[in-house]
């Protein structure tokens, strides 16, 4: 049975009708086309599939569509503004932040609340906050540069 | 996941009336319950979403005590001043729970109904002696958790609230599995302000438990030799391929000094 959904996403107000099980993650990357939010796990447990919701981190392979009902949410496809990456997208390019680049699209989420919950986190900080993003081929040593470099320029 | 059918309440009273009409599921945060409903563990055919309640908001201090709305998410149960000011170990307990995005979604309600057997707020809830408030009574915590994931809620009752006396000294600390950060064993002690002694133990067994062993020697000695030098029987603790029945008892008075220290 169809329910009416909507929601502001990337700054565009959608609106569809949904069978109430569907998934946030499935909504944005199914009925809107945005792929970049990546299903590592599909468990809660990698972080690949993180978003903004009003503005705070989330995963959404864990969350009806219907619970972003009315909100603001924000996807990795709306960081860059006018083709310019957002700060952090730059740091995570810079700092080779990234190999496969599958857990990227959720790091960069994650990370760009940190900053913003945590302005000037220390490195211990950041490694337990990331606790939530699984990735398989860095090591997490680069990825905590990018988001130490991509945090100060944030502050600029 | 099954088919389910979503309604979303204004009131506590409207949802428990859906739920019973429907024999659905409240809907929290849904931290727990869409991971189980997507592994078919779960099967609600209704989902009453709590979300947006006004009733189930906020932090307040009340004389002695500090009442957190159930739907109060994690992350900001760990930022909120009156916290912090007031039962800074529930601050810290609500910062360890599973990670950012999880913290930014769960609720305290939600966890406490659910009453996961490796979750961290029964065990704050337990060891402070708190009151569990639904929209129909007050449920004493010695009074609440009945066992593994059962609690003395009916179907279709709504907590709104839980109630924390605040002590004089209170801390948790937890040694969570490597992999999926559950508490392995997690132990809250609280030195409440008549002096008395509560030690709640998550993690370790099919419940959250009060252990007594470590109330009566913190009782006479609030440090973390004498939490150390008390002993935990093994009997009804867990064993699974987390660790055995034994390696648990010996945690539990190793996680209580650590508490003890913290508090
Ligand atoms: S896909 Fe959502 S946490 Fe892994
Ligand atoms: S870059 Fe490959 S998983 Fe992180």
């Amino acid at each position: 049975m169809g329910i009416a959904i909507s929601m502001t996403v990337n700054g565009a107000a959608v609106s569809a009708e949904i069978d109430p099980r569907t998934l946030l993650v499935d909504f944005l990357r199914v009925n809107l086309g945005l792929t970049g939010t990546h299903v590592g796990c599909d468990t809660a447990q990698c972080g690949a599939c993180t978003i903004h919701l009003d503005g705070r981190a989330v995963k959404a392979c864990n969350l009806l569509a219907l619970q972003a009902n009315g909100a603001k949410v924000t996807t990795i496809e709306g960081l860059a503004g006018n083709g310019d990456l957002h700060p952090m997208q730059a740091a995570f390019k810079e700092c080779h932040g990234l190999q496969c680049g599958f857990c990227t699209p959720g790091m960069v989420m994650s990370a760009i609340d940190l900053v913003q919950r945590h302005p000037g986190a220390d490195e211990a900080t950041i490694r337990a906050q990331l606790e939530g993003n699984l990735c398989r081929c860095t090591g997490y040593h680069n990825i905590v540069k990018a988001v130490q470099q991509g945090a100060a320029a944030m502050s600029r | 996941m099954y088919a389910v059918e979503y309604q979303k309440a204004k009131s506590a009273t409207e949802a428990s009336g859906l739920i019973a009409k429907s024999g659905g599921k409240a809907l929290a945060g849904g931290q727990s319950l869409i991971a189980a409903m997507k592994l078919r563990l779960a099967q609600p055919g209704t989902l009453v979403d709590l979300a947006g309640i006004p009733e189930l908001a906020g932090i307040r201090v009340e004389g002695g005590a500090l009442a957190i709305g159930a739907m109060t998410r994690h992350a900001d149960i760990a930022s909120a001043a009156e916290v912090k000011r007031t039962i800074p170990a529930l601050a810290a307990l609500a910062e360890g729970i599973g990670d950012r995005q999880v913290r930014n979604m769960g609720t305290i309600g939600g966890s406490l109904a659910n009453n996961d057997p490796a979750a961290d707020w029964p065990a704050a809830v337990l060891g402070l002696g708190a009151t569990v408030v639904t929209h129909k009574r007050r449920i004493a915590a010695d009074d609440f958790f009945k066992g593994m994931y059962e609690t003395a809620l009916a179907a279709d009752e709504i907590i709104t609230a839980v109630s924390f006396p605040t002590p004089k000294k209170a801390a948790y600390a937890k040694f969570p599995n490597p992999a999926s950060r559950f508490a392995l064993v997690g132990v809250f002690v609280a030195q409440l302000g008549d002096g008395s002694v509560r030690v709640a133990v998550t993690g370790a067994a099919p419940s959250v438990f009060r252990a007594a062993s470590l109330e009566a020697a913190l009782a006479k000695s609030f440090t973390p030799d004498a939490a150390k030098a008390a002993r935990v029987d093994a009997a009804g603790l867990n064993n699974d391929l987390h660790a055995s029945a034994a390696y648990r008892a010996h945690l539990v008075p190793v996680i209580a000094s650590r508490a003890v220290a913290a508090a």
